[in-house]
């Protein structure tokens, strides 16, 4: 049943990187309970506009919870309170009327903040610049069945595939580590037989890339999961060690 | 101008083959010495920029986002579509190409489609080499499924996430290439301008979305891969930075625009429910397969779904279309569930909805199975609905999910302005008047994996293109039109946001220009897009300044392209004095209300030229020629 309900936002506001931020805060009335997370940002934006203050700056774009590009951390938690929820996707129907919600950045050394609640996750983009890939040009390739794939295999391949790259692992995990991304990507690749040749490299490539950026390493607190918009699971990354550990021992490069 | 669709020569299936022996060709060592500008990084544009370096190529790419892989093609669900045959059900190319023209009411180019068709089955060759984890069988070859309007199996997916993953697949050959500097990278850049010089596209001013900077870049060749325009309807299934700035822009420059009225109205979104709704939500149309469509056969009918017996619902596809059933093309779908609607038979509290029902499939094979083939579009339903469709039918509406017209391209894909090329759903070619389920992702993979490649190549090798740089008096130009449109923009200062404009221009849109279409709403249309966008100069208000990170600002732009390009559209709907696929004009319908084609008046391609503000575009026509498929009335019962 839809209803309205009224509540604080306490919200991080930072005019550029660099600066310095501070908790605003904005009444929010009469917010509809089918409303998402940030239709309701919106609403708040359309007055802010309107009183002639600057309206609150957000990522998003898809709105269905697959592009990745929203994200903020709702009272302590990533993306919010629900699981297995993107921010578009959390709607207000979970909240009580005449709660306090703070509204803050990912915050990790290696996500700067643009402004307000936009972050710079382009260190994301530079890992799988690293190896992300199976190495194919265009053209050339057999025929899509000369592979057979265990249907397990791909399936276990699509479960880490469906990584967003959202950034919620890191911004959630006490060392600010991206094991749980890389440890998708790399599962995706490695578990399908097309992505086995390149195993070994992939993985010492990325976790290099990675390290170089500054993410932190990985001391298995298990929030990365927990947070996880898409439920990706940390199996993947002992899938990951498992991948560097053969790669560090057999490998000829080092 | 007389628009040449430089179609090559001989029988339909050589054409290609014989065209790639024809064009001219740039010499492998060559390729490093040209330049070529990306704008996109969707299926088209991601898939373009790769293939391009890889050949040598030195490739900008640009995208809106702070990441490629975040295109809105990443939100694609069904799948994507080739004529493999792997299920032996009679498919092939013909038959893919048949299909594609038919489901397109006969508005498109046979060789184009013909294209289209044969390299389809490489596109799956090539993501499964890429690691694309699409479904499988369990003897571990690939599982194919029927989708929207096809009597085969011929549809490709991974999970309801296919989009998501081709996407990735793009990327990661596009990250591959960044890595070997063969792609420069620049996200968060917005295209404001085409910056063109002796007759040929040389480059193009962007936006820094961060720091408000506007840049030039200089190329030998510029490529639009920026994706369709159904935010002009505000509401669609579309990302919320979709839009139709960059098209509009080449428009101006003097690129024709083509059937811009051809719009895909989806019959399967999550239905409206409130005004501050800032989307719409697709569920896939693969769950057509299983779910049936019903309303009450009684007007006005409130009890909940389970108390309403068999024999006092409608199946009303099943029943009118009995061969298709369910799988009706999207346009068919879509009148007939506002046709119910209209009739007081809509379900839900706006009455604005029809029943998606899962109860039979669900007793046929379990739940298990479903759960496997739809889980992730269930989950998302009940996110949004707080519903469960594992127990309730769903409710759904149509909505606006895809544009077939675009800027007009010749066979090689360039557009009237030399050396701009145009891909993807940005281009008008392949679908004709309708879409068909699943080949969107075909097409945009097939224009930038295998099309493209070769004919940029054929130009390049053929074009003078003289020396030249940044600093050229057109840059100057352009840099200055757009820096002093930003400067208007942020000096209206008046009492209305830019989303309550473009909400209302939706709402005209939808009302006068979508699903039906008639002459007198048309015309009265105009007008009020004409006054509303009056309004929009005099009374929008956009915050803030132009020199830093501005989303206000990004969505003014946007807006105020849409206000001009939505009357473009309305010109080309009122010229189309009949009715084809997602273009229905009320006056031109079949006795069961199907859309009745006038082949001997308009079978082209209505190509609009820019002819200045204020004045009436002109209109070019490119004739359709048939040669290879009989024009026929298009029927599904
Ligand atoms: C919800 C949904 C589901 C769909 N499901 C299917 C399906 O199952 N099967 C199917 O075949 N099709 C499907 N489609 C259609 C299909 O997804 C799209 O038509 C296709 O992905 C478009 O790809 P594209 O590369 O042309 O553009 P897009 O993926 O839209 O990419 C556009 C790119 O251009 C950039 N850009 C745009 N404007 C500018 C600018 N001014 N400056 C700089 N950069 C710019 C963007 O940043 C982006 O990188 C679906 C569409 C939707 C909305
Ligand atoms: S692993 Fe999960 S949290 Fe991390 S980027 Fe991917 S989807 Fe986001
Ligand atoms: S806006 Fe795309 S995932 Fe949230």
């Amino acid at each position: 049943m839809t209803k309205t309900i009224s509540l604080t936002l306490k919200i991080w506001r930072q005019n550029g990187p660099g600066e310095k931020g501070r908790l605003e805060t904005y009444p929010a009335d009469d917010i509809s309970t089918d409303m998402s997370f940030l239709e309701m940002l919106d609403v708040i934006n359309e007055k802010l506009t309107l009183s002639g203050q600057n309206p609150i700056a957000f990522d998003h774009d898809c709105r269905e919870g697959i592009c990745g590009m929203c994200g903020a951390v709702v009272n302590g938690r990533a993306h919010g309170p629900e699981k297995g929820t993107t921010l578009c996707q959390l709607h207000m129907r979970h909240f009580k009327d005449g709660d306090t919600i703070v509204i803050e950045p990912w915050r990790a050394r290696t996500f700067p903040v643009i402004k307000d609640l936009v972050v710079d996750r382009g260190a994301f983009d530079t890992i799988i610049q690293a190896g992300g890939f199976i190495s194919v040009n265009t053209g050339g390739t057999p025929d899509a069945n000369a592979i057979p794939v265990a249907h397990q295999a791909a399936e276990k391949a699509m479960d880490a595939a469906a990584c967003i790259g959202c950034g919620a692992c890191v911004a959630a995990c006490p060392n600010a580590s991206a094991m749980l991304f890389l440890g998708a990507k790399i599962s995706h690749l490695g578990l399908l037989p097309q992505g086995r040749p390149e195993a070994a490299r992939r993985a010492l490539n990325m976790l290099q890339a990675m390290d170089h950026l500054g993410f932190g390493n990985c001391t298995n607190e298990r929030e990365c999961e927990a947070e996880c918009p898409k439920e990706i699971s940390i199996v993947n990354i002992a899938r990951l060690n498992r991948e560097f550990f053969k790669a560090a021992f057999f490998s000829d490069q080092t | 101008m007389a628009l040449d669709a430089k179609i090559p020569a001989g029988p339909l299936a050589e054409k290609w083959d014989r065209h790639r022996f024809e064009l001219k060709m740039v010499n492998p060592a060559n390729k490093r010495k040209y330049e070529v500008i990306v704008i996109g990084t969707g299926l088209a544009g991601g898939s373009a920029a790769a293939s391009l370096a890889e050949l040598g190529y030195n490739v900008k790419a640009f995208c809106i986002q702070d990441s490629p892989r975040r295109a809105h093609s990443i939100a694609a669900q069904g799948g994507i579509n080739a004529a493999k045959n792997y299920p032996n059900d009679g498919d092939s190319i013909w038959r893919l190409f048949y299909d594609t023209v038919k489901g397109g009411d006969f508005r498109s180019r046979e060789a184009n489609v013909y294209r289209l068709a044969q390299v389809s089955n490489h596109i799956i060759d090539q993501c499964v080499a890429q690691g694309i984890p699409f479904a499988r069988e369990y003897g571990g070859l690939l599982a194919n499924r029927s989708f929207g309007g096809a009597q085969v199996s011929r549809t490709f997916y991974a999970r309801g996430q296919t989009g998501q993953q081709l996407l990735l697949g793009a990327y990661s050959a596009l990250s591959r290439q960044v890595a070997a500097g063969k792609v420069k990278l620049f996200v968060r850049r917005e295209l404001l301008d085409v910056v063109i010089i002796n007759g040929q596209a040389r480059g193009i001013v962007v936006r820094d979305l961060i720091s408000g900077a506007l840049e030039r870049y200089d190329a030998h060749a510029v490529v639009l891969c920026t994706g369709g325009y159904g935010n002009v309807f505000f509401l669609s299934t579309n990302a919320m930075t979709s839009n139709a700035t960059a098209i509009y822009r080449a428009y101006k420059k003097g690129a024709f625009l083509a059937n811009p009225c051809f719009t895909q109205i989806h019959p399967t979104c999550i239905p409206v429910h409130g005004t501050y709704q800032s989307k719409l939500t697709l569920m896939s149309e693969s769950l057509r397969n299983d779910g049936r469509v019903w309303v009450p056969k009684k007007a006005g009918d409130k009890r909940a779904p389970g108390q309403i017996p068999e024999s006092e619902r409608d199946y009303f596809l099943e029943e009118k279309y009995p061969s298709f059933g369910n799988l009706v093309p999207r346009d068919v779908a879509s009148r007939n569930a506002k046709e119910q609607c209209d009739q007081g038979k809509g379900v839900g509290e706006t009455g604005l909805a029809v029943y998606l029902d899962f109860a039979d499939a669900i007793k046929r094979d379990g739940k298990d199975v479903i759960e496997n083939k739809y889980g992730n579009l269930f989950q998302m339903y009940e996110k949004i609905t707080d519903e469960n469709p594992y127990e309730a039918p769903m409710r759904i509406y149509p909505a606006v999910h895809y544009t077939m017209g675009g800027l007009w391209v010749d066979y090689n894909l360039m557009s009237t302005v030399d050396g701009l090329f145009v891909l993807g759903e940005a281009n008008f070619s392949d679908h004709g008047a309708n879409r068909l389920g699943a080949s969107a992702l075909m097409q945009g993979l097939a224009d930038g994996y295998f099309v493209l490649p070769y004919t940029i190549g054929g130009y390049l090798a053929g074009a003078e293109l003289p020396k030249i740089s940044t600093d050229h008096p057109a840059f100057e130009l352009s840099q200055q039109n757009v820096q002093s449109r930003i400067s208007q923009l942020l000096s209206i200062n008046g009492n209305r946001t830019v989303d309550d404009i473009q909400r209302h221009l939706g709402l005209i849109m939808w009302e006068y220009c979508g699903m039906s279409r008639n002459n007198e709403g048309l015309a009265k249309a105009r007008v009020k897009v004409q006054q509303l966008r009056e309004e929009f100069w005099k009374n929008a208000r956009v915050p803030g300044s132009g020199t830093d990170f501005n989303q206000s600002l990004e969505n003014a732009g946007r807006v105020a392209d849409f206000l001009e390009f939505a009357e473009l559209m309305i010109i080309d709907a009122l010229a189309r004095q009949e009715s084809c696929g997602g273009h229905f004009n009320e006056a031109f319908q079949t006795e069961g209300h199907e859309a009745r084609r006038d082949d001997k008046n308009f079978c082209h391609v209505a190509a609009w030229e820019y002819a200045g503000d204020g004045q009436d575009p002109r209109l070019h026509k490119e004739p359709l020629v048939f040669e290879n498929v009989e024009l026929s009335q298009r029927s599904y019962k």
